[in-house]
């Protein structure tokens, strides 16, 4: 089962590292001297690269097949309360690690905040911190700590290092997100509170509440609409999406390259990890709204963005569709596609991460993100245009790109279970090929006007930045048999959980077997 | 009965922190009188010494009820039990800090010492008696000698009208609440035949009342409630808060907003489970209404002020309805969760509400007057520990987890939802994101507002020594019951049992 732990439990707590390393550098950043700016820059770089680098280690040595969590580490925390201190994780949370690990040095070395330098590094290391621990919770508890403390430096990030209508952005998403997880608090509490009979004691256990606690369906509907609000808020699903592209386009560079390459899924992350996990018969039974809305979100999404005329609003709004393609996937309920969503998870991060550094580097250098201001880049900057050009291919799904392998096993995962949504979702595939290509057409090709003429191509920092993106996003593409053969076991226990639990039979897998051909020929 | 009136038997080592607090009032009014002005921070030093003292010796005490057992004393009418204690060090430690904050703001306010000191020290024992008294009488006088000291503190600010203002409005509003508060003890007592706390639940509890039986005893709870919720400000009783807390001197603010609401919801308390524990469907709805009104009045009034002690007045109330979730939830039969969570709610306030307002009365500058959010920009450039600190203290309140205030909420949460008050917790939590706006909009000015025309030419905030320790000792407070509150939890459990 999911929950067979301690498979791989180590002697030295690599987990609890990979959380306390950047709080440590956070910590130590902000009581570095101003006077030797060079010196603070590189201790927030040593600690996330070591963490990053931890993160890889974690990710070699990670048993491959095994389905239950890994690296366990577990302590008593508040024991009054019956929270502990329990991470672990298994390969749906492995690769979200990973992306955490690398995208945040890659983000320190790549975009340059302009001013306060030593605050932007701590709350950025904060941030990484918070979002390291999102993903290796196994506690209710602690989960809902980190959840919530992201919010405070994103929320910092954002209103002091973003554009003009900064603040604005910065307080509506603090807001939205906190609704959400208020009521995900209540939920959380009474999860443990009506679970308590069933165990005997109080306890916030994520995986011994799955095991021991049984709800009746209706209780566990509730506390699973409880959770999901707070998550569908995070992803986010429509009609809650509207924090998001103002997010997105107000904050800094970075700010917008971890919120899209992590922050948003601990949405889709949270509903798989404690939506389908801890309530199955609750997810079961709302799929259809979940998916209605997944889709609904892929169609909105694709089509607000084609009318943009901000470059970043635009890749903004291609981030809700992306994001309904990966719920699209978790509620499909085969494990072809909740494998698929969970890549599309990281592929996400990677593409459009390295979409939001490129519109970065096009405002730095141009100071407007307006489409209709640029032209004719591609003459003056061709490399820059290829790069551009290999990021935005893979956010459009072509084959032999990371963004296809995901998108195609929800499609074809979905297809049996959730046919008619699929089917809708599948134009979605469509009209982001029109949004980016559009959008590519206007601002890359013809020829340069006077104010483009001199825009300067990539430099070779840049260039080092994006090249693990790159790097990235073709290897996904072209060999992802790695990646799913350490996702796969861990979404095939969930699946069979649902069954078991719910009576519920996923169709026999089809693709499955072959999916890492599909990837190669493309 | 003898002809000679009979004294009862003093328990005198239980008494021994009002005894030492009382002494050392003697000895500071005496010698203040007597003597030449002292350098004003010394008299901050001594009564933070008395302070410490009072909680070692609480210390002690509680260490004594643990190996003895709780016992009620001096005719039953004092009861010496873990909440009294716990009760006990958070007063006098309140105490010690406020003393410490006000030595600078008389200083930079050009006021003399003493009094102001002898005044905490006189609330600060209302403030212990009223939270150890096991009978009506002592309450009230435990009440009234808080209250009296707190109307002229709010006023001691000779030379700011708003001050005489505020301590005028708090004494005529809060003689009101006292009356209406001993009507209702007298009304106790008429149904009862007994002023003694534990003694009235006794009687209530062999005494079966026929329909209509009762109606005495109803009033006199509600007229007890509505004193009692004055005094903690919740809403509909609240009015006077904003104003109070504005025109009071700050320092004097923070002491009413912890020692103050401390005492009160100790009183409620005890009122509310050791005499009225029969009548608990009776009085658990008015308390479930009240607590809703609070948070949710509280946050979104909150929300539209422009004066920063304003906005914490009504964040207090809203705090004030959090507090009365919990002796909501205390009410119900076979909860243990209710009243530690009120104790942990009330010691992890206090602590946050005076760490606020030391900072609120730095920014406020020479003549106390500037509270406004506007003061607050540019703090985050000019003063970035304090603003750093002050952030804390603004996210704690606002429930952030790592936070003391998120414990405190989250105990308070869960009590309410192991009593299945689902629709309160969530309620709640709303108005908590409401409330969060509020706090984010002092956190704005501190951080993220661009300088305006004459903010180069207003005082900079200056970091006094004393306010630095305050604030410092609050904000470690703060994070490590934050990040581990387990001993917290365990003290607040232990707490909730009455003597008597």
């Amino acid at each position: 089962m999911l929950a067979s732990e301690a498979t791989h439990s180590l002697p030295y707590p690599v987990l609890t590292l990979l959380v306390l390393m950047p709080l440590v550098g956070s910590i130590l950043t902000l009581f570095s001297s101003s006077r030797r700016p060079e010196f603070t820059k590189l201790i927030a770089l040593v600690t996330s690269v070591f963490t990053g680098a931890v993160g890889l280690w974690v990710l070699a040595s990670f048993e491959t097949g095994e389905e239950g969590f890994q690296f366990v580490s577990k302590h008593e925390w508040i024991s009054s309360w019956g929270i502990g201190w329990h991470l672990g994780i298994d390969g749906i949370s492995l690769f979200l690690v990973v992306l955490t690990g690398i995208l945040f040095p890659l983000v320190i070395v790549g975009c340059d905040p302009h001013h306060d330098e030593k605050r932007y590094l701590a709350w950025l290391l904060l941030l990484e911190a918070g979002v390291m621990g999102s993903f290796l919770s196994l506690d209710l508890f602690l989960f809902f700590l980190f959840f919530e403390i992201v919010l405070v430096p994103m929320y910092f990030l954002i209103g002091g290092w973003g554009y003009d209508q900064r603040i604005y952005a910065a307080t509506k998403f603090f807001l939205y997100t906190m609704v959400g997880s208020a009521f995900m608090l209540v939920g959380i509490v009474t999860t443990a509170l009506l679970a308590k009979p069933d165990l005997g004691r109080m306890t916030f256990d994520l995986v011994e509440i799955a095991e021991g606690a049984n709800f009746a369906a209706s209780t566990g509907r509730w506390l699973f609409f409880a959770f999901a609000i707070a998550f569908a808020v995070k992803v986010p699903l429509f009609p809650l999406h509207t924090w998001l592209p103002d997010a997105h386009t107000q904050a800094p560079t970075a700010g917008s390259v971890i919120l899209a390459g992590v922050l948003l899924k601990l949405g889709t992350y949270g509903l798989l990890r404690f939506g389908v996990y801890l309530f199955p018969e609750a997810a079961l039974w709302s799929r259809e709204i979940f998916l209605t809305l997944a889709v609904i979100g892929i169609i909105w999404g694709a089509i607000a963005a084609t009318m943009q005329k901000d470059l970043k609003r635009l890749v903004a709004y291609s981030s809700v569709a992306h994001l309904g393609f990966i719920v699209l996937g978790t509620f499909a309920f085969t494990s072809e596609a909740v494998s698929g969503g969970v890549m599309q998870m990281i592929n996400h991060g990677v593409s459009t991460g390295a979409l939001f550094l490129l519109v970065g580097m096009i405002y730095e250098r141009r100071h407007t993100r307006q489409i209709a201001e640029l032209k004719g880049l591609q003459k003056v900057a061709p490399i820059f245009a290829a790069a551009f050009m290999v990021v935005m291919l893979s956010s459009i799904g072509v084959p032999g790109l990371n963004g296809f392998v995901g998108e195609f096993l929800v499609l074809i995962g979905g297809f049996e279970t959730a046919r008619w949504w699929v089917v809708i979702g599948a134009t979605g595939v469509i009209l982001a090929a029109l949004y980016l290509l559009w959008a590519y057409q206007r601002v890359f090709h013809g020829e340069p006007d006077e104010a483009n003429s001199s825009f300067r191509e990539l430099r070779l920092r840049e260039g080092l930045v994006l090249l693990p993106f790159v790097g990235l996003i073709v290897f996904c593409g072209v060999y992802p048999k790695p990646m799913l053969d350490r996702i796969e076991p861990s979404v095939r226990a969930l699946i069979e959980r649902v069954e078991e639990v719910t009576g519920y039979v996923a169709p026999a897998p089809v693709v499955m077997e072959h999916s890492e051909h599909e990837g190669g020929e493309g | 009965m003898g002809d000679t009136m009979q004294y009862p038997s003093i328990d005198w080592l239980a008494v021994t922190p009002l005894i030492i607090l009382l002494a050392g009032m003697m000895v500071n009014l005496v010698l203040a009188a007597l003597t030449r002005p002292w350098p004003r921070a010394w008299y901050a030093i001594g009564t933070v010494e008395l302070a410490v003292a009072t909680v070692v010796v609480e210390m002690f005490l509680w260490h004594d009820i643990g190996r003895d057992g709780s016992r009620v004393v001096i005719n039953d009418a004092l009861s010496i039990d873990h909440f009294t204690a716990l009760s006990w060090i958070a007063i006098a430690g309140a105490l010690a800090m406020v003393s410490l904050s006000t030595a600078d703001y008389l200083r930079r306010e050009q006021l003399d010492g003493p009094e102001v000191y002898a005044l905490y020290i006189c609330a600060a024992i209302g403030a212990m008696i009223m939270t150890a008294a096991n009978d009506m009488v002592v309450l009230f006088l435990g009440l009234e000698t808080l209250s009296i000291a707190l109307y002229v503190l709010a006023a001691s600010h000779r030379r700011r009208t708003e001050s005489q203002e505020s301590g005028l409005k708090y004494f005529i509003l809060g003689g009101f609440a006292s009356a209406f508060f001993l009507y209702g003890i007298a009304l106790l007592y008429g149904t009862t035949g007994t002023t003694n706390i534990s003694g009235m639940g006794d009687v209530l509890r062999a005494e079966v009342f026929l329909e209509g039986d009762d109606a005495m005893l109803l009033a006199g709870v509600a007229l007890l409630l509505v004193g009692l919720a004055f005094k903690v400000a919740v809403v509909p009783f609240h009015f006077w808060t904003p104003d109070v807390y504005q025109g009071a001197p700050t320092p004097v603010t923070s002491f009413m907003a912890s020692v103050g609401k401390l005492a009160a919801f100790a009183a409620m308390a005890r009122i509310l489970l050791v005499a009225l524990p029969t009548r608990i469907e009776d009085w658990r709805p008015v308390v479930w209404v009240l607590a809703v009104l609070s948070v949710v009045v509280g946050s979104v009034l909150a929300v539209v002020q422009t004066d920063v002690k304003r906005m914490l007045a009504y964040s207090s109330i809203s705090h004030a309805g959090f507090i009365m979730m919990g002796i909501e939830a205390a009410g119900h039969a076979g909860d243990e969760d209710g009243l530690p969570a009120v104790l942990l709610y009330l010691v992890i306030y206090s602590v946050l509400v005076i760490g606020t307002f030391t900072v609120v009365s730095l920014v406020s500058r020479t003549g106390d007057a500037g509270s406004d959010l506007g003061s607050f920009r540019g703090l985050g450039r000019q003063r970035p520990a304090l603003a750093l600190a002050m952030t804390v203290f603004l996210l704690a309140q606002a429930g952030m987890p790592t936070t003391s205030g998120f414990i405190a909420k989250f105990g308070v949460i869960s009590s309410a939802a192991a009593n299945e008050s689902y629709a309160i917790a969530i309620v709640a939590m709303v108005a908590s994101v409401i409330a969060a706006v509020l706090y984010l909009r002092i956190m704005i000015s501190m951080w993220l507002s661009d300088a305006e025309a004459g903010d180069d030419a207003r005082e900079n905030v200056g970091v006094p020594v004393t306010a630095n320790v305050v604030i410092t000792l609050a904000t470690i407070f703060t994070l490590l019951v934050g990040v581990f509150p387990g001993w917290l939890i365990d003290a607040a459990r232990t707490a909730a049992s009455f003597a008597g």
